[in-house]
């Protein structure tokens, strides 16, 4: 069965905020599968809700935050239902995060080496000798040099390359299935990203982990994911592998998204940008979130949310434009009004 | 600083040998210069666009700086249409070369109007016969840069990043400038929000034929606003071509890694595409190598490169390298 060989499956999660000007939905029923051994990515412009969705697979969202409704399963358990005491042992064990700014999520005050080494301990039942065994094999295995010195160094002694292969190391202290790595070079130089990203493309091959890729670079996702998911305004707008999102786009966010892209041959021509701004979740259009900008919009757009259907090339997206193609393909039947569903 | 150094009627920036050298405290009383701008050479004509690329830390916000004498050079000549830019002729010049700067969060003061924030510089320059006239220029401006005349009597803060970063072009344009600085301008937007700006960027030179030395990261971002691309590496200029010619043949290896890594929006070039991956990080400018400052993860060095650095010499059309062995 498909299900068996998904390690983890979102199942249409609402997660909010409560804020002072109302409750923010910043996660409005989300769903994704993630296979095994595989890397999705999760792209999206800022504010999307990309990093509330990995959060929310985490239970580590701020405290005004709250999973809503919703299933989250791991291997086929539910774990929105887990005890606090449960989670603590799936983050680490089952999954990890890695986080955009390596110097944030490292204590400045203790060197890398005692971090590493109390990740370990937390995670596994190796004790003395073995942890530092464990934890220099680490360090080595994310290509930081002379890890038998580094381990007694602190984080500011290291550069931001370095730092974000040691929350790598960390993350990956106990094998879990599933790593969530939420911008991990965004804040990197392209020659330091493409050093971490083909780390972790290495590090997934031989350790046969899945990745969930957040990201809202086209090009890192380009190079990265297997599958893709496009979010607009907590909604997830378009799925599929990486060649459809890419050379087969059918929801109009995501067209408009790779046509404002510059490209090598863009130049003396001018980008199609997407028009208006981005969206304010206080304030969410009763149809398609993405209708205020969109130049394809249709009066349903504005009345009524898209479902998701397979698009005419056999992909998901949830777009009234999309179905209309699809309608004219003969692939959905239109029933006349009131003849049932 | 070379008195006798003529520059070039036809450039309307010209600098040359620029250095900007930092006083680090080393001990309870030595200092160490920080060699942030270390010999910089270029030049940019009316009405054009240079590309500034380079790591982070690498010099770019230091060259845009010193060039326009928010800092003082530690040394280099820098003439503006013809006239050497120093300390005096700086309060003449200040109109006409403009910065735009990179966070539009920070950059502009939360408690002024966006009408207030335009017409500051317009009162500082005394460019208004009325307070009428004042007003029209600023509306003028507002409507340059795609803000709706409604907005003036707003706060900054109200305001998303992509119109933050238009306040900011309009208060940089309202001394009708010839030249801006724009360093990382669209960096902290969104793609979607990125390319309307970059239109409106390249909107206004047609428009108005401001140059523009162009600060980014983003190398696919440079490369379609740039007319040439200048590449930095550790405060020295390691090379600098047309756009094209940069793209499809860099000579420097540090370009040419810098171009491998860039990860390309296509799961098919960019799966395939041989990336050079760079051993290490980047050396800090207080222990710079001696010789050429990319030796430390350069495939190619030779022994030379340890003994003296480079100088940018002509390959032919302009492309200009600074490497001993390529
Ligand atoms: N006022 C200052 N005092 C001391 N050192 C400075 C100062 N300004 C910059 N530097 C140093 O000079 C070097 C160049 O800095 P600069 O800000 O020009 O880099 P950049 O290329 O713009 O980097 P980024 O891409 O991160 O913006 C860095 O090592 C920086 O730490
Ligand atoms: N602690 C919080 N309180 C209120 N709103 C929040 C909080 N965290 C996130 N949000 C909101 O949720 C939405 C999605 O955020 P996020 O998932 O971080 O976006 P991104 O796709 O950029 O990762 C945004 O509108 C954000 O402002
Ligand atoms: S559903 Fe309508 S408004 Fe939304 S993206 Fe599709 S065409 Fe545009
Ligand atoms: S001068 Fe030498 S070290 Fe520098 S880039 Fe050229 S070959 Fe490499
Ligand atoms: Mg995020
Ligand atoms: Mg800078």
């Amino acid at each position: 069965m498909a299900e068996e060989k998904n390690i983890l499956s979102v199942v249409d999660l609402h997660t909010t905020f409560a804020t002072d000007k109302g409750e923010v939905m910043a996660v409005n029923g989300v769903s994704f599968n993630l296979a095994a051994g595989k890397i999705l990515g999760i792209v999206g412009e800022s504010g999307s809700g990309k990093s509330v969705s990995a959060y929310s697979i985490m239970q580590i969202l701020e405290k005004n935050g709250s999973i809503k409704s919703g299933q989250i399963l791991y291997k086929g358990e539910d774990i929105t239902k887990w005890p606090e005491s449960r989670m603590r042992d799936f983050r680490g064990k089952c999954c990890s995060i890695i986080f955009q700014d390596p110097m944030t999520s490292l204590n400045p005050v203790f060197t890398i080496g005692f971090q590493l080494k109390e990740a370990i301990k937390l995670h596994t039942n190796r004790t003395g000798k073995e942890v530092e065994k464990r934890a220099i094999e680490m360090l080595e295995l994310v290509g930081v040099n002379e890890p038998e010195k580094r381990i007694h160094q602190y984080p500011f002694e290291f550069s931001g390359g370095m730092r974000q292969r040691v929350m790598i190391a960390m993350a990956l202290a106990c094998e879990p299935d599933i790593l969530i790595a939420d911008e991990p070079t965004t804040a990197l130089d392209v020659t330091i990203q493409a050093q971490i990203l083909e780390l972790m493309k290495d590090l997934q091959k031989k350790l046969g982990m899945a990745i969930i890729m957040v990201t809202h670079d086209l090009g890192v996702i380009a190079q990265m994911a297997d599958e893709i998911i496009v979010m607009y305004g907590g909604r997830v707008c378009e799925r599929g592998t990486a060649e459809d999102i890419f050379y087969r786009p059918c929801h109009e966010y995501t067209k408009g998204l790779l046509r404002s892209i510059p490209n090598i041959d863009s130049m003396g021509k001018r980008l199609e940008p997407i028009s208006g701004t981005p969206i304010n979740l206080l304030n969410m259009p009763k149809g398609c979130a993405f209708c205020p900008r969109c130049d394809a919009a249709m009066k349903i757009c504005l009345e009524q949310q898209p479902p998701e259907t397979r698009t005419v090339d056999g992909h998901l997206a949830s777009c009234w434009k999309a179905i209309q193609a699809e309608i004219e393909a003969g692939m959905i039947h239109v029933e006349a009004p009131g003849s049932g569903t | 600083m070379n008195m006798n150094y003529k520059p070039n009627p036809e450039n309307l920036v010209e600098v040359n040998d620029l250095k900007m050298y930092f006083p680090i405290k080393t001990g309870l009383f030595s200092t160490t210069p920080l060699k942030a701008v270390d010999g910089v050479t270029f030049a940019i004509k009316p009405g054009e666009t240079l590309g500034l690329v380079g790591e982070s830390g690498c010099g770019k916000t230091t060259v845009g700086r010193a060039l326009i004498r928010l800092y003082k050079p530690t040394d280099g000549d820098v003439f503006f249409d013809g006239k050497r830019v120093d300390d005096k002729s700086i309060l003449g010049l200040r109109k006409d070369m403009q910065m735009v700067f990179q966070d539009p969060y920070s950059s502009l003061n939360p408690r002024m109007t966006v009408e207030d924030i335009i017409g500051e510089p317009l009162d500082v320059h005394h460019l208004y016969t009325s307070k009428a006239d004042r007003r029209e220029q600023i509306l003028h401006l507002m409507e340059l840069v795609g803000l709706n005349a409604e907005h003036a009597t707003r706060y900054a803060h109200e305001f998303s990043g992509g119109q933050r970063q238009r306040i900011g072009i309009a208060r940089a344009l309202a001394t009708n400038p010839r030249f801006i600085v724009c360093d990382e301008a669209v960096s902290a937007l969104d793609v979607s929000i990125q390319a309307q700006v970059i239109n409106m960027f390249e909107d206004l030179q047609k428009k108005l034929g401001v140059a523009y030395l162009f600060i980014a990261h983003d190398l696919l971002v440079v490369h379609h606003i740039s007319k040439r691309i200048a590449v930095m590496y550790l405060g020295k200029m390691v090379e600098t071509a047309d756009a094209d010619e940069l793209n499809s043949n860099p000579m420097h290896p540090y370009t040419t890694s810098l171009l491998s890594a860039v990860p390309y929006p296509d799961p098919k070039i960019a799966k395939s595409s041989k990336r050079i991956i760079l051993e290490g990080d980047v050396p800090s400018p207080l222990h710079m190598p001696s010789g050429c400052p990319f030796r430390t993860r350069c495939k190619y060095a030779t022994e030379q490169c340890a003994q003296e650095m480079p100088k940018l010499t002509d390959r032919g059309n302009g492309h200009m390298v600074a490497c001993w062995n390529k």
